[in-house]
Order: C-alpha cells, then structure tokens, then sequence
C-alpha cells in the first residue's frame, strides 16, 4: 500500500528534538497523526536515593521555562511527606512566589512564544513572527514596559526565593527566609505594576485579536475545537487556583465528573505507554483509554488555562472575574473548546496571578518571622499539585524512613495535554489535507493547532524545552524525503 | 566590518541558560547594539541550514548550553563547534553534564523500566517501551538514539571558555559577551568567573571559625539556621568551601546552602571528589564508629558532592 | 575469572608502611607483583581525587596503608584518612565500586609481614571479585 507519511519535526527550534508524523491513507486523506518526543532524561529514575528535601531544587531542572512550578509542587510534596503544615506567611510567600511566576511566564508565551502567531498575525512572513515583530506592532515604549516589569517580577522571586531560574525557597513545612516590610512594599509596587500591564495585554488582545474578524473567526472554527474533559485545581470555593485546592475534572458539556484531593491522583489519572514516543499520555482512569479522541466516551482530558477556566465556578479577583465572563460570553458559554481561546483564558490568568499579587502584597501574615514548622513525623509518602501555567503536576514521592527516596512519580503539565495535542494536530491537517493535496497553509495552521496549548516537551518527556516549531518532511511509504515544507 | 556574529544555542538543556539570556532584559540592547545575534532558538526564528551556510569559523563566538545525550546533539557541537572561532560552554550542564548527569548513576534501561512498566500510574499490560524503530500498523516510527551516559560539552568538541552556573548569572553573561567584543578574554580555556572560593565572598563567612569542626551532620529540613550563621558551622553542608565564587552568592541569600553550581576553582582535577574530602576532612572525631556515623549522615554523597559535576568527575557515572 | 591478574595501587605512608614494604622487598618476602606502590608522606595526604584518578586509570583496587593510630607523624594524618575513607566508601559504592576494592589499613615500619598480608589478601579478594571495569552498568544492581 502507498502510504504516505508527513513528518513534521516541531524541534524546540532545534532539528530533531520532538516531531510529529501525520500517516495519509491510501486516498490521500488524513489516518492518524501522531505527536512524537525523542527524548527523555530519567528523573523519576535517577531522583531515586536523592534525599527528598533536595527535590525541590533537583526536579526543577526538569525545565528552566517553569522551574517554580515543579519547585513548589515538590514543596508540597515535601509538606504532605513529612505531615507538616507551613506556618500562614509561608504559605503566602510560596504563593506570592509563584503567582509572580505565573504573572511572568504568562506574559513570555504571549509575547515571545505563542502571541507572536496572533499580535503579528498568522500570515506574516516567519522573521517577522517573534518577539521582535511584536515590538514593530506594539511599539517600543510597550516592549520597554514588558521588558522592565518582567525583569522585576525576576526581581521579586530572586528576593524572596534566591534564584527566578530554579528557586531556592522551598522547605517541608515552610520557607527559607522570612520577609521585611521593605519587601513587601517593593513587591506592592510591583503586584500594581502587574495588574495594569495585564488588564493592558487583555486590551490588545482585544483590538488585535478579537477586533480582527479573520483571527476571531479562526478562534471560533471547527478545526480548532475538541470536546474533551477539562482537568484544573479549585479553591474551598471553587476557584481557580494555581498554589493549591482540589483537582475536579468537568465532562465536555461542563458538568462535574470528579473533585478529589492530591493523595488521590492516582485513582483518577492513568498513563498510556506507546512505543513511538518518550511521551506519556495522561487520561482518566474511570473512562479507560479508547486512543486519540474526544468526547464523553473517551478518557482524553485536557488542562492548563482554558480547561482551568472551564472546571471552575469562577476567578477570585474581581478584574479576572470579569474578564473571564466576557469570555465565555463572546466563546457562547462555559466550557469552551476552543483550542485558540487558550491564548485568552492565558491573559486572563496573568489579571488573576497579578491581583492575587496584589492582595498577598498586602496580606497581614506576610512579613511574619516564623515561615518554617520543622518536620517530626518519619516520613512515607508524599503528593504535592501545583497548577503550572501549562496545567496541573504531578509529584509523587516515597521515602525510606531516613527520607530518602525510593519511589519517584511525575506527572507533569504538558503530559495531561498530550493526547489532546495530536488530536489538534490530527484535525488541523485533516481539515486542509485531501487526497495527498498538502498545502503549505497546513504549516501555520498544524502550529497554531499546539501552540495553544503552549506544550513545553522539557516538561511533556522530563526532557527538552520550548515551544514547538515544525518542519515538515514528506516522505513516501519508503521513507523517502519527497520535499520539505519550511516556514519561510 | 560588520559586528561580531554571535550564536546561542542548547544541546540537551531545561532551558533555563535560555531563560538567563533573555533575564538580560534591557542589557540584551548593550549586546545587540555590540554583536549581531545570528541564532537564538528561545526567541528568534533561525534555522539548522542558517548555521551550515556559515562558513567555517565565521561566528565569532557561540555559547552552548546544555549536555550531550544524543547522537543528534553531538552532531550539532560539532557543527557549531567548526563555525565557530570560539566555543562557549554556558552554564552547568554544558561545563560539568549538570543536574541531568545524575542519570549516570543509573542505567538506561532501568530509567525506561521506571517510567514505562513500574510509575503507580503507569497501565502498560503489554510492557511496551519507546522503541528507536517501531512498527505500528505497518508505519514505521523512529526514535533517535540516545546514549547511555550524560556527557558535558568538552568530552565532545574543545571547548574555549566556561560561563558556570545553573543557571550563570545576567552579569558574568553579560562580561562573557562584551569580553568577546573588546578582546579582553583571558588565555584560553578559563573559567569566566572569580577564581576563588564561595566562602571569600559570603556573607555569612565571619562566622566560619577557621578549624572548623563538624561534631553532627543535620540535613537542612532539620534545622534553623539563624539568617547570618555560616551553615557549616551550624552543621548544615553547605559547599562554598570548594565552589568557585562570582554568583553573587544567590542561595546564601535565599537562605539556603550552596550546592555547587558554580563547579571548582581553577586546578581540582575532581569537584565531588575535592570536596568530600574538605567535608571529610572536618568531621570532629578521631573514633571510627563516630565517623562511621558522621559518614552515613551524608545520606547521598554523590547527588550531594557531584550535584552537578557528575559527567566531568574522574569516573563520569557509575561503573 | 581464569588468567585474570588485578591491578592494585597502593598508596603508602612514607614513614611506616613505606618502610615495611621496603623491608618486605629486601628480606624477599614474597608479596603480590600487581601491586604498583605510591608514596605519601603521610597518609592524611591520601586525597580522594588521586583514588579516582587510580580506578579511573584501570586500578581494580585501591590500597591505603599508615601508621598506626595515634603513631602518625603529623599527629592527625591517619585520622583524616579514616575520616575521608569512611565517606569515600559510601560514595563509592554509589558509583558501583564496592568497599573492598579500597581498603584502609595500618601497617607499622616494622610490621613487614603485615604488609605482605595485607596486599595478598587485596589481590586475592579482587581475583575473587573480577575486573572493576566491563561488569557495566547496572550488572550490580541499581543503588
Ligand atoms: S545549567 Fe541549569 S539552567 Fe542551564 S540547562 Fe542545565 S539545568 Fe538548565
Ligand atoms: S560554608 Fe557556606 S555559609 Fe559558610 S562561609 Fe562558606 S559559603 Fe558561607
Ligand atoms: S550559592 Fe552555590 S549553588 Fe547557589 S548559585 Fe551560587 S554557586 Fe550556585
Ligand atoms: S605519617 Fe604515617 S600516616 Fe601520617
């Protein structure tokens, strides 16, 4: 049989590193799609007999994009390990810590990784896509804002957590340093830079994206939807939360499917091995694994800031709030399945981590001298979730009574979103390949399909960073490269 | 005469020396207006053909960061290593195999065992593992090879100079690139960092007694040590003592013991192996089953003294 | 392991156990030929990174001999090297090199059948043990 396969090698912008395979049928038309990851790098493996209190920084080298999302989540591990609670002004410095983090990476992927696509447009040539296009669009005085509120959210984290790239700060049952009112009123100072910029970007979203009928039309298209099970942590109130809360998962048409606390994960989420890919593919354990598809029937669920908007009853801050109604208002209503809307739901995330800033700024327990509870109990097992920007993770960790590891489990952001990944991919080239016609149209629109969900594949494998950037290779049932499809 | 071309790039990185690039912030505009960036992967959109149309040694300088696992990766510091006048290794994983290097005292077949048949998550009936080559429904699916050991960038190419690190620090990134531009580079082969000890510069050393005894060993979640006490005297590891300074002593700062990022001073033909000796050296007994004991305290001594030196220490792994 | 010959280096205390094995070769007593002998002054100058350095060169064992304690002629040289020894070892064994291929012992100036025995019985537990190198990875178990 003539099978064809296209072979997109997305590559962290670095040949060879991740790529998808897009397999045709006999007639030409799309079979499977299939998002491969060439790497991994062990750490569930070789974080065994590390001591567990040096995980935190250890497994936040996983990724240096989001080293503060692991770093908290090994925190908490951490925590739950050793059965202690973090005195309130520890909790709230890990939870300043890493809404700053949130607030910052936010704001990298709109406009250096996934916003570019958009501010830029889709059809701008390639050396225009990229942070430097964003600033011919934006102008320099905004850049010079990004740049200089970014810099000083690093500030902040690098205040309170030694390093913004891999923090120092966690500790089982606390932090490492108190904070003085002197911090605090920098980092208010901050936190109120932050919340503007945010509702700014939310702006620009809103003339450069929305106001433009070809994007908004794009957002709202079918090759862009898929109705999946959404996966995120709540608060008591049902909140979205990045620090902590329980994880529920609401079903396609938005109902409540199942809520439950860390410990549990493991009887709600299950992985499927394939032999094609380092990566994992998280599902539901209660629906089984029935492949790369969507719908009530299949396990496939999907996280990080659409799908967290989408499990919870609201924001809780008033502007995000807000804005999240507008959202799903324009999207015609809750939950939305629109893999572009992503980028939305992203910017109305960095309004709520820039308030939740604002109001840990100001929180009374902040500057408390006691942050840290020692540890007594002997430590067994432990779970830590955190939200990472890129959707819920996972650690895992069991201990020999002397605390050092002996069992090590990750499941992390990009993972949750793996199945859903090669299904967007999968729709996107169906919807523009037929009968073995391929366009070069299909590049932009394969990219748009995962730059959504802004997949990190240093996270997805425990391996290689940064955003996916493909090239195509088609080739013939042999294996033979036909020709190349670049960007330019 | 057009500017300097300078190249960033990654082999097997978290991203993170991608990351302190662009923590430049306002700087990266002192270093575009002395250099012409040709190839920055976390935010400009070059390609792989992009460098084979160089010429050879036309780049001024490249910083690599990232270790060495994959066939793909050493063609790639092979590659940029021709183009190149100069060869960077930035940050610790290119420098020393960094914190992945730990996957050197294990196996790759056992790394594949724990994350496709044991994880508590993991439903594999059929024990499938990602294979180099697969069959499935008559596609054929390839994998790249990779390589059993964690290797660092000098154990592939020659490298030039060393930014240390994990990440380096914006400022000693900063000098590296303007050091290329002005010609002020120091011979070859130099660490682009003081060459001195931790300890010099912490804040904390006025008090670290000179003979320095360690009558117990506790591990950092066991104790408080007060915000200006030296953590070894307070009998917290701390590895200042044999790390090399310049990073602005970020963890010390933080809170937090120094875990050697920053690799040796100049002349220690083995980091981990230095070190444990200076640790070993200090425990204050002369009884064997008291050092015994002081020993065993050290739960994981080498994820502890080879935190990030595991590729380059004498014996690269377990063997 | 037929024909296998290991290789020690052994790493001796000029002031005693130098001695001995010098006495050891000029009364021909007969004492292992693997055994390649480095002297120290003392051995609390034994550094962990010369130990490596030998294992990395293709030693199948490492022998560290000095004075007796409390007989060093440093004073404290012989407890640094128990000190070092004691975390050396557990390093080691994580690396895969289990603790009778670096072995710590005693051996006074005078005490040359001491030193005979000492380095046949290395020699004769690493014949027992094999080659250090080419059981491979995880051919010991994983730590
Ligand atoms: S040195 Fe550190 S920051 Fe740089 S790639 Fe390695 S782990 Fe990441
Ligand atoms: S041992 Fe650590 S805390 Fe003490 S002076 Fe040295 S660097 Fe500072
Ligand atoms: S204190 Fe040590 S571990 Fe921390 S950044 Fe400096 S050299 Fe690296
Ligand atoms: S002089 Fe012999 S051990 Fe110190």
């Amino acid at each position: 049989m003539a099978q064809r396969v296209i072979q997109i090698d997305p590559i962290t912008r670095l040949e060879g590193h991740g790529k998808i395979s897009i397999f045709l049928d006999a007639a030409g038309d799309v079979e499977r799609a299939v998002f491969q990851v060439p790497e991994l790098r062990g750490f569930e493996q070789f974080c065994v007999g590390r001591p567990a209190e040096e995980m935190p920084q250890i497994t936040s080298r996983i990724c240096g994009v989001c080293p503060t999302a692991h770093h908290i989540a090994a925190t908490k591990a951490l925590d739950d390990l050793y059965g202690v609670e973090p005195p309130p002004a520890a909790k709230a410095i890990r939870e300043l810590v890493y809404s700053t983090f949130v607030l910052e990476d936010h704001f990298l992927h709109f406009f250096f990784l996934g916003g570019p696509d958009f501010v830029v447009g889709p059809q701008a040539p390639a050396a225009e896509r990229n942070i430097l296009g964003v600033i011919g669009k934006v102008g320099l005085e905004i850049t010079g804002r990004l740049i200089g509120l970014r810099r000083r959210c690093r500030t902040v984290i690098e205040r309170v957590a030694g390093k913004p790239i891999h923090p120092v700060c966690g500790l089982p049952g606390g932090v490492a340093k108190a904070l003085t009112e002197d911090d605090r009123a920098a980092i208010a100072a901050v936190a109120d830079e932050a919340v503007a910029f945010a509702q700014f970007a939310l702006g620009v979203f809103d003339d450069l994206v929305l106001g433009n009928k070809t994007y908004a039309d794009l957002i709202a298209s079918d090759a862009f939807r898929h109705e999946t099970y959404s996966m995120g942590l709540v608060d008591a109130r049902g909140r979205v939360n990045f620090y902590d809360g329980e994880v529920r998962v609401v079903d396609p048409a938005g109902n409540r499917f199942c809520q439950f606390a860390a410990r549990d994960y493991a009887r709600h989420i299950a992985e499927h091995v394939e032999p094609w890919t380092y990566v994992k593919f998280s599902y539901l354990r209660e629906k089984g694994w029935h492949g790369f598809v969507d719908g009530p029937d299949s396990g496939v669920y999907r996280v990080a800031p659409l799908a967290r908007l989408n499990v919870a009853d609201g924001m809780a801050t008033p502007l995000a709030q807000a804005a999240c109604e507008k959202m799903y208002q324009r999207l015609g209503g809750k939950p939305a399945h629109h893999t572009l809307a992503f980028h939305w739901a992203r910017l109305i995330e960095a309004l709520y981590a820039a308030e939740r800033m604002q109001e840990l700024a100001r929180a009374p327990e902040l500057t408390s001298p006691k942050v840290r509870e020692l540890p007594t109990r002997t430590p067994v097992e432990g779970v830590g979730i955190v939200e990472a920007p890129r959707g819920t993770l996972i650690h895992h960790y069991r201990t020999d009574p002397n605390g050092v590891l002996t069992e090590v489990n990750l499941i992390v952001a990009t993972q949750n979103n793996a199945a859903a990944i090669c299904m967007s991919v999968e729709k996107a080239a169906r919807s523009l390949i037929r009968r073995g016609e391929v366009s070069e149209g299909l590049l932009n629109m394969v990219e748009m399909a995962f730059r959504g969900y802004d997949p990190c594949l240093a996270c997805a494998t425990h391996s290689f960073p940064g955003t996916v950037q493909p090239l195509i290779d088609i080739l013939d049932a042999d294996g033979r490269l036909l020709r190349t499809l670049g960007r330019e | 005469m057009g500017k300097p071309k300078v190249a960033f790039y990654w082999c097997s990185s978290c991203g993170g020396c991608e990351e302190a690039v662009i923590d430049l912030a306002e700087d990266v505009l002192k270093v575009v207006e002395a250099v012409d960036i040709v190839f920055w992967p976390a935010a400009l959109d070059f390609k792989y053909e992009h460098v084979r149309a160089l010429g050879d040694g036309e780049l001024a300088v490249t910083f690599l960061n990232g270790a060495v696992r994959t066939a793909e990766q050493e063609e790639l510091a092979r590659l940029l290593r021709r183009k190149s006048a100069l060869l960077v290794a930035y940050g610790a994983c290119a420098y020393m195999g960094g914190i992945p290097a730990l996957a050197n005292l294990t196996s790759r077949a056992a790394i594949l065992e724990t994350a496709y048949r044991k994880g508590p998550t993991v439903v594999n009936p059929r024990g499938t593992v990602p294979l180099e080559t697969c069959t499935d429904d008559g596609r054929t699916l390839r994998l790249p090879r990779f390589d059993e050991t964690v290797r660092s960038l000098d154990q592939v190419v020659p490298v030039d100079y060393v930014v240390p690190g994990c990440a380096p620090p914006p400022d000693l990134t900063l000098q590296a690139v303007l050091a290329v531009v002005q010609g002020t580079l120091p011979p070859r082969g130099s660490v682009l960092a003081p060459d001195k000890a931790l300890c010099g510069t912490c804040p904390r050393k006025d008090s670290k007694p000179d003979d320095l005894r360690l009558d117990a060993i506790r591990r950092i979640h066991e104790v408080i040590v007060e915000p200006d006490r030296c953590f070894l005297a307070a009998g917290v590891l701390c590895l200042g003592p044999g790390t090399r300074a310049g990073c602005g002593e970020r963890c010390i700062r933080g809170h937090m013991p120094c875990t050697g990022c920053f690799g040796p001073t100049s002349g220690v033909l083995d980091h981990g192996a230095k070190l444990l000796s200076a640790v070993a050296a200090m425990f204050g007994s002369n009884d064997p089953a008291e050092i015994d004991a002081l020993a065993a305290a050290v739960p994981d001594p080498a994820g502890t003294f080879y935190r990030y030196g595991l590729s380059r220490s004498l014996l690269r792994g377990r063997i | 392991m037929n024909g296998f010959e290991p290789r020690v280096v052994a790493f001796l205390c000029n002031w005693c156990s130098y001695s001995a094995a010098d006495a050891a070769g000029s009364a021909r007593k007969p004492h292992p030929p693997n055994v390649t002998v480095i002297r120290l002054m003392c051995s609390g100058r034994m550094d962990p990174q010369l130990v490596l350095q030998a294992f990395a060169a293709g030693a199948d064992g490492v022998l560290v001999l000095g004075c007796h304690p409390g007989d060093c002629h440093y004073r404290e040289g012989n407890y640094k090297a128990r000190r070092r020894h004691a975390l050396l070892g557990r390093l080691l064994r994580q690396l895969g090199i289990p603790p009778n291929r670096l072995v710590l012992d005693w051996v006074g100036a005078t005490e040359s059948d001491k030193f005979v025995e000492v380095t046949t019985r290395m020699v004769e537990d690493l014949r027992a043990l094999g080659p250090l190198r080419g059981n491979g990875p995880g051919a010991q178990g994983v730590a």
